[in-house]
């Protein structure tokens, strides 16, 4: 296995590449979500647009951006506009295929927190950055994928503060709301993919990534995780998933360590 | 009238004790040097406004400048926290700040409302997070068209001052940005008095052979300071880079108190004004943060006599 080995980052990254097959428009983070969508116009999707809050579409990175504002964004890209644009035509005009959020805290419905650790809003624990432009990105994008490693500190039953809806309590209650997105798809992690119930919403088990057992994944969420019916097994990156990642995106390796 | 001043003397004659200020520019175009200035004249009780305070006002905060922050993303973008402002949220230090956050939409949403003079912004966000329970300001009204759809609102934001950062204007103030223009325009048309910095200032003829370019006009602009460099640590697209090793600097440095106030005491104090904040900083950075060519094409707007 030696000349097939990889980091759980690089396989975060090839899984979320293949998560963007199919989609004309995604969201666009930095770092690992950053990262993955170049992969995948390397691979499954050349011809996806990557759309940046900072009020980009089309944008072609010359190197890896450090923030979401990165001058290389604007170079080469097939459009830049003011932010307000951005928002209210591209995101909340329904032209954002798939969205790719970080959280702190994500629970079993999928919702995100991003804002404070502890449950007192004025004197938290740890105060977080805050939603940025997630909350309204997890209500208009078509589909949102978490890219978070497991950890029950992360994985919680409920979440201290709700930034970013994913089911709320459920896809009922999501669906009562009118939401214009589809809401969370799936949450890829170092270990597993996650994926939503059909019916209730709730996050299960879908797929575990080669030598990893159910009980390893349960041991990084904070709730009993259920499994789904057809629990399948993850490929790992292939040689060219790898060398692209290593030659071209990701020299250095500040994101694939 | 001549509008082209110091910014020893905008600062000086547009921000007072205890205004509504704004210094925008999303990732780039933000005007540390106007800050520096702030910081040096020792304004107090300021309210500011940014869609991500960034190290600007992380900056200004630690300085003392602010009694409170209305954002939408309290991090170092790329890098992490904003630890002056978290000691001021978490522990008072060096004061009490007050916070009022919204999402970028909201914050988006209030300076279009700001600009265009209406009662309130909707939008698409808010429904089903904790915010609106924490900041009373975001609301909600029904539609009385269709099927009564109710909806998020936000309220109308117009500073006393904005202070915007752009590569170039005319010296009447007619604004040309390229790269991100972030809210620089909407801010500019909300705000009561509006200073624009600039890199250079290009002859009016310049301005005119590209007016789909300019963003804001000169009949807004009260006050045009011209300070290159005047964005960095941020960047200006095609004159220089964001200095991203200051970012991370940054993100180390300011985790501890007594290291911020002596980085403030060298780099803001310590210098009179930007021009000796450059000499400070070298020119082996500057030539680091210079980036290649890449012009446009010209277009041809055609002579109609």
């Amino acid at each position: 296995m030696t000349d097939h080995a990889y980091t759980a980052s690089e396989m975060m990254i090839a899984v979320a590449a293949r998560h963007l097959a199919g989609a004309q428009t995604a969201f666009v983070g930095v770092g690992i979500p950053n990262i993955a969508c170049n992969l995948a116009i390397r691979t499954t999707n050349p011809n996806l647009a990557l759309i940046y809050e900072s009020g980009v579409y089309g944008a072609q990175p010359a190197r890896l951006p450090l923030s979401i504002g990165d001058p290389t964004l604007v170079s080469g890209a097939a459009a830049v506009m003011p932010m307000a644009d951005l928002f209210m035509y591209y995101l909340q005009g329904g032209l954002v295929d798939v969205a790719m959020l970080g959280a702190a805290q994500i629970d079993r419905f999928g919702n995100l927190n991003s804002t404070i650790v502890g449950t007192d809003y004025a004197h938290p624990k740890v105060r977080l950055p805050g939603s940025g432009g997630a909350c309204e990105i997890a209500i208009n994008a078509r589909r949102i994928l978490n890219i978070t490693r497991l950890s029950k500190r992360t994985f919680v039953e409920k979440v201290d503060f709700l930034t970013s809806p994913g089911f709320l309590s459920g896809r009922a209650e999501r669906e009562a709301l009118g939401m214009p997105g589809d809401g969370p798809q799936a949450v890829i992690t170092d270990k597993a993919v996650l994926d939503f119930d059909p019916e209730t919403g709730e996050m299960r088990l879908a797929g575990l990534y080669p030598g990893v057992t159910v009980d390893d994944v349960r041991a990084g969420v904070g709730w009993d995780l259920r499994v789904a019916p057809e629990l399948a097994t993850v490929e790992p990156p292939t040689p060219e998933e790898l060398r692209i990642m290593r030659e071209e995106l990701d020299p250095t390796g500040l994101y694939r360590a | 009238m001549n509008k082209i001043i110091s910014m020893k003397e905008a600062i000086q004659e547009f921000v007072r004790d205890g205004a509504t200020l704004a210094i925008e520019g999303f990732t780039g175009l933000i005007c540390f040097a106007a800050a520096h200035e702030i910081i040096r004249q020792g304004r107090r009780d300021l309210t500011l406004c940014r869609m991500t305070p960034d190290l600007i006002y992380d900056q200004m905060v630690a300085a003392g400048t602010a009694r409170k922050l209305i954002f939408s993303y309290l991090g170092n973008p790329g890098v992490g926290s904003l630890y002056a402002i978290r000691r001021a949220v978490e522990q008072g230090i060096p004061a009490p700040l007050e916070i009022e956050e919204y999402t970028h939409f909201g914050m988006i949403g209030r300076y279009i409302a700001g600009a265009a003079r209406l009662p309130f912004f909707p939008l698409r966000s808010n429904t089903g997070s904790d915010l609106p329970a924490h900041n009373p300001a975001i609301r909600t009204v029904q539609s009385p068209y269709a099927d009564g759809e109710v909806i998020s609102v936000v309220p109308p934001l117009n500073p006393d001052v904005a202070i915007l950062h752009a590569p170039r204007c005319d010296a009447s103030g007619n604004t040309q940005v390229w790269g991100l223009v972030g809210m620089q325009k909407e801010v500019a048309f909300a705000a009561d008095k509006v200073i624009v910095v600039v890199e250079e200032v290009v002859d009016e003829r310049i301005i005119r052979s590209d007016p789909n370019r300019t963003l804001i006009p000169g009949l807004i602009v009260d006050a045009i300071v011209v300070e290159p460099y005047g964005a960095h640590p941020s960047y200006v697209q095609g004159y220089y880079d964001r200095d991203n090793a200051f970012y991370l600097e940054w993100g180390e440095l300011s985790k501890d108190i007594e290291a911020t106030n002596r980085w403030l005491e060298e780099w803001v104090y310590g210098v009179p004004d930007r021009a000796a904040y450059l000499k400070k900083l070298g020119e082996e950075t500057l030539a680091r943060l210079r980036p290649g060519q890449a012009p446009s094409e010209p277009v041809n707007y055609g002579v109609y006599a």
